[in-house]
Formats: structure tokens, C-alpha cells, sequence
């Protein structure tokens, strides 16, 4: 079936299996290999993007779902010169370790600061309970979403 | 993942046609259970029929009641409305990314015995409204991924009648978020009502613990009730005993909210 999607502001018109999954149009038709695939389970967060403005984990969403959907990923955000706020607070607060996670952890994150409440300690680990970082190094993600709210 | 036919139909006729050809077809919601347990191979059908493109989403408020279209998001549940503690059930379901695309007809119509709207469903005395005509919440849910739906029906709303004062208190499984148990207390225009989820194949009413609080609608009330285990879930994350335990507690926890 032929799907149409705009990613990170280019349409894409692709012709797709019935049964693929939107993250693997993103990794494998466009090339967009920020996005991870870590549990394929819907578990880990690793590859959280934006689809119309809100974070979903792409390996649970059928590519004819995203049908005419507005998609932003990982390398929609920002540029090596100029990092996302939130991208710069993860670097600054060193909020990664290995950085598999990291992707998922900064696409949440913006969704978190954008669309919530105002946010502390408790409701910045609430709000990314949908990822998870395997290196266990949540204590620095949380304190770089809150450094970056300020920033945002 | 394994090979089916994707379907958007544009109306509820056409969905209800798709399902009807179809050799073996399943309709898509948000597809926060689906498409795992399609991806596990847990469910194998011909045809996926995307329910998306159907105008059935947003919540209403009337007179008494709050209407809610089967499409309706989690997040959207959870953003506040007249029913504070379906806001709050919302809010802790799964997490932010599942709430983002799961839908509470989806939920419903799954009776997933770990999922916590059905514990809503059947503790505010709701109507599911479908294609094929209005379904009571204590006719609903019939076991383990069971229900009243008629095959090739989609649940098209759920109108909750505002209770007096209700809360939810769930005990979550630590990695998934689903409710080991949950247990809601209503006080209903029509009486008291206790709605649990999680501990037996499908949300039902724990009737001794709604009379003793219609007596008396206090925490104390509930001592030394007992819930009769028997038939409840015994899995890797809790025994059956543990889970007849829950209720009690879940449900002291949910009066102790609203007294």
C-alpha cells in the first residue's frame, strides 16, 4: 500500500507492506537511523518519536497509521551546531552513558516539557517512565530535563 | 512481523463490511495490546481493520452523565474532566507514549484482566454504547478477553453517569504498569458500587464490600470482609491469595481517598 508522511518537514510518499511498522520506514526507507529499536516490545522507549506533536514509541505503530501523520525524530530537532535545548542539557548534565537510550530519552522529554505541567524531581520520573536506560543512569536524564525546561 | 491486510475504512459501515469479508479480522484501535500481541504472534488474523479514520473521538459532558467516544485517548481521559478519578485512572495507565495512542473503547472492548478501565466501567454502572445497540457495564465484561460485543460490532462510546464520589487505587506491576489490582469505589446515584480489575479474568463488582459501605461508608466498614479468591489470577507477579488480599487493600485505600 502506498503511505504519504511528513518527516521532519519533507513529505515522503513510499510504497510499503500492509504489515510494517512505522519505525521501520523510518530506519530502513528513510535512512533515519537515530530512532532505536531496542525491545520491540513496546517496553523501552528507545524509539520514541513525535507523531502530531506527541511522543508514541515507534515500533508499536503500523506504518498505515502513520498515514498522513506529521513525524518528528531524533534528527528533526536540531543540528551539530545548533543542539536542541534539550539535546544541550543531556550533553551539559552528561545524561548519557552508553547513549542507546538516549534518542527516545530527549524525544519524550521534549513532549514532557512542551505539553505537561510545570516539572519537578517526581513528575520528570513519572513522565519518562515509558524508557528505559539500561546503563541506570536516570539520576543525570532527570537532572538535564529539568535544567532544560528553564531553557525551552 | 507476520503478514495480514491493512484496512482504513472511512465509515462505520464500511469497517463493519471489511469485517464481515474478512476470513479471520480483528479491528485496530490505538493497538497498545494489539499490535504486541500480533507481533508475538499471540493473534494471527487475516485482516486488520485501523478504526482510526471513524469520527469517534471526544468526551461530552451532559446533565448527569459524561459520554466518552471509543477513541478517545488515554491522555485526553487523563488531561481532566467532570469524573476526577476516570481522569486519575487515566493518568496511570501504562505510560506517556501508551497513553498517547491507546483508546478507551479499545481497552474496554479487549477486557484485558490487568487493564484498569474496566474496573470504571463497572464501578459507575456505564453504558457501552455500540453498533449494535447498548450494553450494560455488569453485562459486559464475560471472562478472560470476553465480552457482550456482538462479533462485528465496535464499541462506538462510553457514557459514565456522574457519581457522587468515586476514587481508583490500583497496585501496578512495577515494569508494565498494569494493575496487579485495581479497585474503584463509587458512590452512584444508584447506590454504592465496588468495580475491581486485575485480580479475576475480567473486572467484576465485589458485592459484600458494597453493602457493608452502603451501611456504613467508611474504611473501617471494610475490615475483616473476606474475597473469595478461588478463581482469581495466579501468575509470576502474584499468587491468587495475594491478589484477594489486594482487594482489601486497594479498596480501604480508595474510601480512605473519599472519606
Amino acid at each position: 500500500m502506498e503511505i504519504s508522511l511528513t518527516v521532519n518537514g519533507t513529505e515522503h510518499t513510499t510504497d510499503v507492506p500492509d504489515n510494517s511498522l512505522l519505525v521501520e520506514i523510518i530506519r530502513e526507507r528513510l535512512n533515519l537511523t537515530g530512532t532505536h529499536v531496542g525491545c520491540d516490545t513496546s517496553q523501552c522507549g528507545a524509539c520514541t518519536i513525535h507523531m502530531d506533536g506527541r511522543s508514541v514509541k515507534s515500533c508499536t505503530v503500523l506504518a498505515g497509521q502513520a498515514d498522513g501523520a506529521d513525524i518528528t525524530t531524533i534528527e528533526g530537532i536540531g543540528t551539530v551546531d545548533a543542539l536542541h535545548p534539550m539535546q544541550e542539557a543531556f550533553r551539559e548534565n552528561h545524561a548519557l552513558q552508553c547513549g542507546f537510550c538516549t534518542p527516545g530519552m530527549i524525544m519524550s522529554a521534549i513532549d514532557l516539557v512542551e505539553n505537561g505541567k510545570p516539572l519537578d524531581e517526581r513528575s520528570v520520573r513519572e513522565g519518562l517512565e515509558g524508557n528505559l536506560c539500561r546503563c541506570t543512569g536516570y539520576h543525570n536524564i532527570v537532572k538535564a530535563v529539568l535544567d532544560a525546561q528553564d531553557k525551552m | 512481523m507476520y503478514r495480514f491486510n491493512y484496512h482504513k475504512p472511512d465509515d462505520m459501515d464500511a469497517a463493519q463490511q471489511m469485517m464481515a469479508d474478512a476470513e479471520d479480522g480483528v479491528y485496530l484501535s490505538g493497538g497498545m495490546t494489539l499490535i504486541p500481541t500480533l507481533k508475538a504472534r499471540l493473534a494471527s488474523p487475516t485482516d486488520v481493520i485501523d478504526l482510526s479514520g471513524l469520527a469517534l473521538s471526544g468526551i461530552e459532558l451532559a446533565d448527569d452523565s459524561l459520554t466518552i467516544g471509543a477513541l478517545t485517548l488515554h491522555s485526553e481521559v487523563a488531561a481532566g474532566n467532570e469524573i476526577s478519578s476516570l481522569s486519575n485512572l487515566a493518568l496511570a495507565i501504562g505510560d506517556a507514549q501508551v497513553r498517547n495512542r491507546g483508546t478507551i473503547g479499545g481497552s474496554i472492548a479487549n477486557s484485558d484482566p490487568g487493564a484498569d478501565y474496566p474496573a470504571a466501567v463497572v464501578a459507575l454502572g456505564a453504558t457501552i454504547n455500540t453498533t449494535a445497540g447498548a450494553i450494560d457495564a455488569d453485562d459486559f465484561f464475560q471472562g478472560l478477553f470476553e465480552t457482550a460485543l456482538k462479533p462485528g460490532a465496535i464499541v462506538t462510546s462510553v457514557t459514565f453517569p456522574l457519581p457522587v464520589r468515586a476514587a481508583y487505587e490500583k497496585f501496578p506491576n512495577p515494569a508494565s504498569r498494569y494493575a496487579v489490582v485495581g479497585v474503584m469505589v463509587a458512590e452512584t446515584n444508584g447506590g454504592v458500587r465496588v468495580g475491581v480489575t486485575g485480580a479475576g479474568p475480567c473486572a467484576y463488582r465485589q458485592r459484600n464490600f458494597e453493602q457493608a459501605l452502603a451501611d456504613n461508608f467508611s474504611v473501617a466498614a471494610l475490615d475483616g470482609l473476606e474475597v473469595d479468591y478461588a478463581e482469581f489470577n495466579s501468575d509470576i507477579h502474584a499468587s491468587a491469595e495475594y491478589r484477594g488480599h489486594l482487594v482489601g487493600v486497594m479498596a480501604r485505600r480508595a474510601v480512605a481517598q473519599i472519606t
